[in-house]
C-alpha cells in the first residue's frame, strides 16, 4: 500500500504540473457552463416573418400588429406580392410567410369565416415547426378576440371553447437553463473521468515509463488504482466547480440533496473511469486514444438526452441509450436538481450505474491482461 | 553462484520464433554482454528475463526465483533500463528518485540518503530540483542507470543503454557499470558497440534467435582468429538469414 501512496503523490504532482490538464479542469467548466446554456437554446426567437396582405383592412392590420408585438417574430417586410415574399424565403431572409387574402375582413363579418395561409421555410426543421406553432397560437388568440367582439348576440357562445390552463411542474418558468446546466455538468465530469484518464495512461505507454513501471514490483492493480483515484478526485472537483458556477451565475440550487448528487457522481465516475481504462488498453498512442474518445463522446452526447429527448428517438436508438451511462447521469442530475429526488427515488439509476462500473472495469482489466 | 540460469527458453510470436531454444548461465558479479544484429532476439530474450514478456516454453530462474512462479520476487531483485528513456520528464531529479525509491519499498530516510549520494556522484547537486526534461541526454542516461539501481538489485538489465550518447558520456556510463559490478551486481547488457563488447567479462552472440557463440572475449577472438570483437561479430552475424528488423 505504501507503493500506492508514492504513485498517487507522483500522479498529483504531474497533474498539477500539466497546464493542459489544469486548463481542462478549471477553465473548461467555466467556459462550457457560461456559453452553452446561454447560446445553445431551443427557444426559437426572432422568427423572420413576411406578411403578404391583400386585404389592407383594419382587421388585417390588427392581426399583423398582434403578431409583431410578440418577441418571437421579426417583421421582414409587409408587402402585397406573394412572389416577392417567396423571394425573401429563397434568400433565407424570411422563415415564414403569412398571406392574408383579399376580403379577409369582409368575409369575417359577413360570413363569419375566413382563411389565412401560412408558408413555412422548413430548411431548419426545429425553427419551422416552432415558428409555425407560435404563429398559429397567435392567430387562434386573435380568432377568439374577434369572436367575442363580433358575435354580440346571442350571448351564449355558438362554438364551445375549451380553454386550457397548464402549470409547469419542477421548472415553472420552463427555463431552458435549468434544464441544460445540470446536463452540461454531466459532460464535464465525463470528459475528466473517461478521457483525461485514458490519455494519461496512454501517455505512459508512449513515453516508455509504463514499461519501467512493469519491471518494478508494483502490482497492476496498484498502478491502475494510482491512475484512477486521482481522476476520481478530479472529477468530483469539477463537479463542485460546476455546482458552484451554476449557483453563482444561474442561481440554480439543487432542490434535492447535494449528498445524492455526490453519491451518484462518485459511482458514475467509477463507471466512466472504467471506460477510460478500456480505451487506454486499446490505444497505443495519445492520438489514438483521443480519436476513440472523441468518437465515443459524440455518440454518447448526441444520444444521451442532453439536447434531444430520448423518448422521441426511434426504438433502436432508445435501446442504445440503455447502454449509455451519460443518459442515466443526465437523468439523475435533472431529477435531483429540478425535482429534488432522493437516493431512494434514483435507486434504479444507482443500481444500473453500479452495473456499468462493474462491467466496464472488468472488461478493461480482462483486455489489459490479454494484451500484456 | 549462478544468478541467472536459462534452459531452452523460447518465444514465438505466431509462426515467428523470436528466441529459439537458448540456454546459458550467468555468474554473480559478471558483466554479461548480449550482442546481435537488429532482430536477432536480444531484446525479446531480455524482456522475458525481466518478466515483461511471457516465454512460450523453456525454463529460467533469475536471482534464484523461478520465472513463472515468482515473477514478482524477481522484480524486487532486478533493475532495468531500456534504450527508451524511462524517467518522468515532468518530475524533478529529486522527485524521480523519490518515486522509484518509494515503489521499491525504500524507507524515507533511505531515500533521502540515496538521493544525496546519487546526485553527489553524478555531480547533479545544482539541478536536483530541475525537471528531468531540461537535462542533456547523456546526463539523463546516467541518471536513469543510477535510478534503476536505487534499490541495490542483484542484477541490472541494460537494453542498449548508450544509444545516441557521445563517447565521453559512454565512458562515464561504463565507469558506473564497472562500479556496480565491483559491488557484486550482475550486469546483463545488450549493445551494438563492439568496443563496449570488449568491456564485458563474457559475451553471447545471438544470430536468428539462437545463441551462436558464448565465451570470454579472449577465447572468442582466439577461436575465430579475429583481432577484435567486431570481427568475431561480423563472422557470425553474416550467417544470419533474417533481415533487419
Amino acid at each position: 500500500m505504501k507503493a500506492l501512496l508514492f504513485l498517487l503523490e507522483k500522479e498529483f504532482r504531474q497533474v498539477f504540473r500539466n497546464p493542459a490538464i489544469l486548463r481542462i479542469l478549471f477553465i473548461l467548466p467555466v467556459i462550457q457552463l457560461l456559453l452553452l446554456p446561454l447560446a445553445a437554446d431551443y427557444e426559437v426567437k426572432n422568427v423572420k416573418i413576411c406578411v403578404v396582405d391583400y386585404d389592407r383592412s383594419p382587421a388585417s392590420q390588427r392581426l399583423v400588429h398582434k403578431i409583431t408585438s410578440t418577441a418571437y417574430f421579426k417583421l421582414v417586410d409587409f408587402t402585397d406580392s406573394y412572389a416577392k415574399a417567396l423571394q425573401y424565403v429563397e434568400y433565407d431572409k424570411a422563415d415564414l410567410i403569412l398571406q392574408i387574402p383579399a376580403a379577409f375582413e369582409k368575409n369575417l363579418v359577413r360570413e363569419n369565416t375566413s382563411t389565412l395561409f401560412i408558408a413555412i421555410n422548413a430548411v431548419n426543421g426545429v425553427k419551422a415547426n416552432l415558428g409555425g406553432a407560435y404563429l398559429r397560437s397567435v392567430i387562434q388568440d386573435f380568432n377568439q378576440e374577434l369572436q367575442t367582439e363580433l358575435i354580440q348576440l346571442p350571448r351564449q357562445n355558438l362554438h364551445p371553447v375549451i380553454s386550457i390552463a397548464s402549470s409547469n411542474w419542477y421548472n415553472p418558468l420552463m427555463s431552458y437553463r435549468l434544464f441544460m446546466v445540470p446536463g452540461i455538468q454531466v459532460l464535464l465530469i465525463t470528459i475528466v473521468g473517461a478521457f483525461l484518464s485514458a490519455i494519461n495512461i496512454v501517455n505512459e505507454k508512449e513515453t516508455g515509463t509504463l514499461e519501467q513501471i512493469n519491471v518494478t514490483p508494483i502490482r497492476k492493480y496498484q498502478f491502475v488504482l494510482g491512475k484512477l483515484i486521482p481522476f476520481w478526485v478530479l472529477g468530483l472537483v469539477v463537479l463542485t466547480i460546476g455546482l458552484f458556477i451554476s449557483w453563482l451565475i444561474y442561481d440554480i440550487v439543487p432542490v434535492g440533496s447535494l449528498v445524492t448528487i455526490y453519491v451518484f457522481s462518485a459511482l458514475y465516475l467509477i463507471a466512466v473511469l472504467g471506460l477510460g481504462l478500456l480505451v487506454s488498453t486499446f490505444a497505443s498512442t495519445q492520438q489514438q486514444s483521443m480519436l476513440i474518445s472523441l468518437f465515443l463522446m459524440m455518440i454518447f452526447i448526441l444520444l444521451g438526452g442532453l439536447f434531444t429527448s430520448i423518448e422521441s428517438m426511434p426504438p433502436w436508438a432508445q435501446a442504445f441509450t440503455r447502454f449509455n451511462p451519460i443518459s442515466y447521469f443526465i437523468d439523475v442530475m435533472r431529477m435531483v436538481v429540478l425535482k429534488g429526488s432522493t437516493l431512494y427515488d434514483i435507486r434504479d439509476h444507482l443500481f444500473k450505474i453500479l452495473l456499468f462500473g462493474l462491467a466496464l472495469n472488468s472488461l478493461a482489466i480482462w483486455n489489459y491482461r490479454k494484451r500484456s | 553462484m549462478k544468478v541467472i540460469s536459462v534452459r531452452n527458453l523460447t518465444k514465438r510470436f505466431g509462426s515467428f520464433t523470436a528466441v529459439d531454444n537458448i540456454t546459458f548461465d550467468i555468474e554473480q558479479g559478471e558483466i554479461f554482454g548480449f550482442l546481435g544484429a537488429n532482430g536477432a532476439g536480444k531484446t525479446t530474450a531480455m524482456r522475458m528475463l525481466c518478466g515483461l514478456s511471457r516465454p512460450t516454453s523453456g525454463e529460467a530462474s533469475v536471482a534464484g526465483y523461478d520465472l513463472y512462479k515468482n515473477a514478482n520476487r524477481i522484480k524486487e531483485n532486478i533493475g532495468y533500463m531500456s534504450q527508451k528513456f524511462s524517467l518522468y520528464e515532468d518530475l524533478t531529479i529529486r522527485e524521480n528518485i523519490r518515486f522509484y525509491g518509494g515503489i521499491y519499498g525504500l524507507s524515507l530516510s533511505d531515500i533521502r540518503s540515496k538521493t544525496n549520494l546519487l546526485v553527489k556522484k553524478l555531480k547533479l547537486e545544482d539541478s536536483i530540483n530541475s525537471l528531468v526534461k531540461s537535462l542533456p541526454l547523456g546526463w539523463k542516461q546516467k541518471l536513469a542507470l543510477s535510478v534503476a539501481m536505487i534499490h541495490d538489485p542483484k542484477i541490472v538489465f541494460l537494453d542498449e543503454p548508450t544509444g545516441g550518447v557521445d563517447p565521453i558520456t559512454r565512458r562515464e556510463f561504463w565507469t558506473l557499470i564497472f562500479e556496480a559490478a565491483d559491488r557484486g551486481t550482475t550486469v546483463f547488457v545488450t549493445t551494438h558497440y563492439m568496443d563496449e563488447a570488449e568491456y564485458c567479462n563474457r559475451v553471447a552472440i545471438m544470430v536468428d534467435g539462437q545463441v551462436e557463440a558464448l565465451d570470454t572475449t579472449g577465447v572468442l577472438k582466439a577461436k575465430y582468429a579475429a583481432k577484435d570483437m567486431g570481427e568475431v561479430f561480423l563472422q557470425l552475424a553474416r550467417k544470419a538469414k533474417r533481415g533487419d528488423g
